[in-house]
């Protein structure tokens, strides 16, 4: 963590995503009035950013076309846009692991077999198959996390099993085998935790790249549904009204950059950092296999 | 070589069939009954039964599934449940707009992709770089639809100096030949800076990360102690290395490109795959959107056998390695 910090990317990404993070999380404390219950529609509407209206509440985003602050919507917006995406790629990791280390550990057919599975899911674009699921149920945002997840868990997998196949012939494993521990928690206690370095990258990428999709599928009115607000569906209400509130649009697809470029700049930096360790770490083995 | 592509046709192949019978699965799996959707809410019980005889579905799962596939690769795709429209005319027309469309962005992404690697490599920890980086960052975390929403604010509403929708004007069967070209390439205009935009920044980080890869290499050394300029070290010897790893990447990332491509051709109604499948989905159009899933995946797998070849004819030592095994 203190390298991450010390590393001038990481520091901006995290410093990025605390401030949306926090935006989101205190979004009664930093906004005033209801995101979802339209204000007083004639006086409120399409109001231009940092004005305010005839009740004397300012806007510091303006308004949208039924007189809600847009700045109290992006905050509220952010939990659902986060939560979906910190949710779905747990349950994306969660599935490429169980995959991926079973595929890497178990050979044979049954190996191969998740694997050729691994690579089918892989060869869909990732949207096509989102837009087909999301055509069969009425959308929300628990299937949009559960879509996300199943959608995703596949990179991981592919990680995971290359990982495990690595680490099932080192020593330490054939150790823990011969002192008699059964196959699946020497999988388990021994060859995962050393596996799992990677994926915490392919975690933080995972995110942003979750938050873009859910946007996506907000926006094509497949995901979250208004009036609760999240990112996608204010860029898609804002799309009608390019010409005479281009705030309206423009607000949420910053944000959304911003999450992106944060979980970017973290999955960089704390790939770098490991590498660095995993780096020094082989310098003294090698060191230490030198002298006689 | 010629073995390896045999191999991977023929994985090509079994992708496709498994996307196929998935959509055939998913599509029966799911919630509600064609033959309600087809005829309405005010259909009596006897002509849904009707409906069900006439669309098959009262036959069991597995003959269903074989006459669809039998259909399916003799070309009959069925109408569209939305339009009335024939799907294989549907998909016809779409099909040539996004690969026109996914192939000149792949193109232009790339090429610049390679310039503002290999500057960056180049001038590896200066200003520069960090700038680069930072723009390459920038666009890399841009949202398709959102990106293209903003460049029609700026160059249709703002300038108006470019046309938002569609791949050609009202006017254009009563165009002349250049007239029509020039209408063309003006409708063309946004969505391929939106889907070029968007594949610039991954493909420039990648570039960067396989040039410094190459730069580290002994062969590099071996070239600057011969006393060759910096410019020919950099393009004459450790671009050709970059290169390959490049080309992978070209193959691998077009899922991604055409998932781009999805939004892309919604937010420009640009007529292509990417939008009859939106459409079909919010239509639940069950017949276009099992026909569209297909040809997405067969574009795929079509676009991943080419970058193999290609990455065969960069890389010689993959042919001989082949020639090898054989």
């Amino acid at each position: 963590m203190n390298a991450l910090l010390r590393d001038r990317r990481g520091a901006i990404g995290l410093a990025l995503l605390a401030v949306v993070v926090a935006t989101a999380v205190a979004a009664p404390l930093v906004t005033s009035g209801n995101p979802n219950t339209p204000g007083d529609v004639v006086a409120t509407k399409f109001l231009a950013p940092l004005t305010h209206d005839v009740h004397g509440a300012v806007h510091p985003l303006g308004t949208d076309r039924l007189g809600r602050d847009v700045w109290a919507r992006l905050a509220y917006g952010g939990r659902i846009s986060l939560a979906v995406g910190f949710l779905s790629v747990v349950l994306s990791i969660s599935v490429g692991v169980v995959v991926g280390s079973l595929a890497g550990w178990w050979r044979g057919w049954a190996g191969a077999a998740l694997l050729g599975l691994t690579d089918f899911a892989l060869a869909v674009p990732r949207v096509v198959l989102l837009l087909l699921l999301a055509a069969l149920w009425q959308p929300s945002a628990i299937l949009v996390v559960l879509l996300l997840g199943v959608t995703g868990w596949m990179p991981v997998a592919r990680l995971v099993h290359g990982e495990v196949r690595a680490l099932a012939a080192r020593p330490f494993v054939e150790g823990a085998r011969t002192s008699g521990a059964g196959s699946l928690r020497v999988l388990a206690r021994h060859v995962l935790p050393n596996a799992l370095t990677p994926v915490i990258v392919a975690a933080a990428l995972g995110v942003g790249n979750a938050i873009l999709l859910e946007a996506g599928l907000s926006y094509l009115g497949l995901g979250v549904q208004p009036p609760t607000p999240s990112w996608g569906n204010m860029i898609a209400a804002g799309r009608d009204t390019l010409v005479n509130a281009p705030w309206v649009a423009t607000a949420p697809g910053v944000m959304l950059v911003l999450v992106v470029v944060g979980c970017t700049l973290v999955g960089d930096a704390m790939r770098d950092v490991m590498s660095r360790q995993s780096g020094a770490f082989s310098h003294q083995q090698s060191a230490v296999s030198r002298q006689p | 070589m010629q073995r390896m592509l045999v191999r991977r046709a023929l994985t090509g192949l079994a992708v496709v069939v498994g996307v196929v019978s998935l959509t055939f699965v998913l599509l029966h799996a799911a919630p509600g009954d064609p033959a309600e959707r087809l005829l309405g809410p005010t259909a009596t019980p006897e002509q849904l039964a009707a409906g069900r005889q006439a669309l098959g579905l009262d036959r069991p799962l597995g003959a269903q599934y074989t006459a669809w596939l039998g259909r399916f690769i003799r070309g009959d795709w069925g109408v569209s449940l939305a339009t009335g429209r024939p799907v294989r005319t549907m998909l016809g027309t779409a099909w040539p707009a996004t690969v026109r469309l996914v192939l000149l962005s792949l193109l232009l992404s790339y090429l610049l992709g390679l310039v503002v690697g290999t500057i960056q490599a180049a001038c590896h920890r200066s200003r520069l770089d960090t700038a680069l980086s930072v723009v390459s960052v920038t666009l890399v975390a841009l949202p398709g639809y959102w990106l293209g929403l903003m460049l029609v604010a700026l160059f249709t509403y703002l300038l108006r100096l470019l046309p938002a929708f569609g791949a050609s004007g009202f006017d254009s069967d009563y165009l002349g030949p250049w007239a029509r070209l020039a209408d063309g390439l003006r409708h063309l205009a946004l969505p391929l800076i939106t889907l070029t935009l968007i594949g610039v920044g991954g493909a420039a980080r990648f570039v960067r990360g396989a040039m410094l890869d190459a730069l580290e290499q002994p062969f590099i050394a071996t070239a600057r102690a011969k006393g060759l300029t910096t410019s020919r070290v950099v393009i004459g010897h450790a671009l050709r290395h970059a290169l390959i790893p490049v080309v992978t990447l070209l193959g691998l990332s077009l899922p991604a490109l055409f998932s781009g491509a999805v939004f892309v051709e919604a937010v420009f109604a640009w007529p292509g795959v990417g939008r009859v499948l939106v459409e079909a989905v919010q239509a639940r159009d069950y017949p276009v959107v099992m026909a569209a899933t297909t040809i997405s995946a067969l574009l795929v797998v079509l676009g991943n056998l080419a970058a193999d070849i290609l990455s065969g004819v960069v890389d010689p030592r993959l042919r001989a390695l082949e020639e090898r095994a054989t």
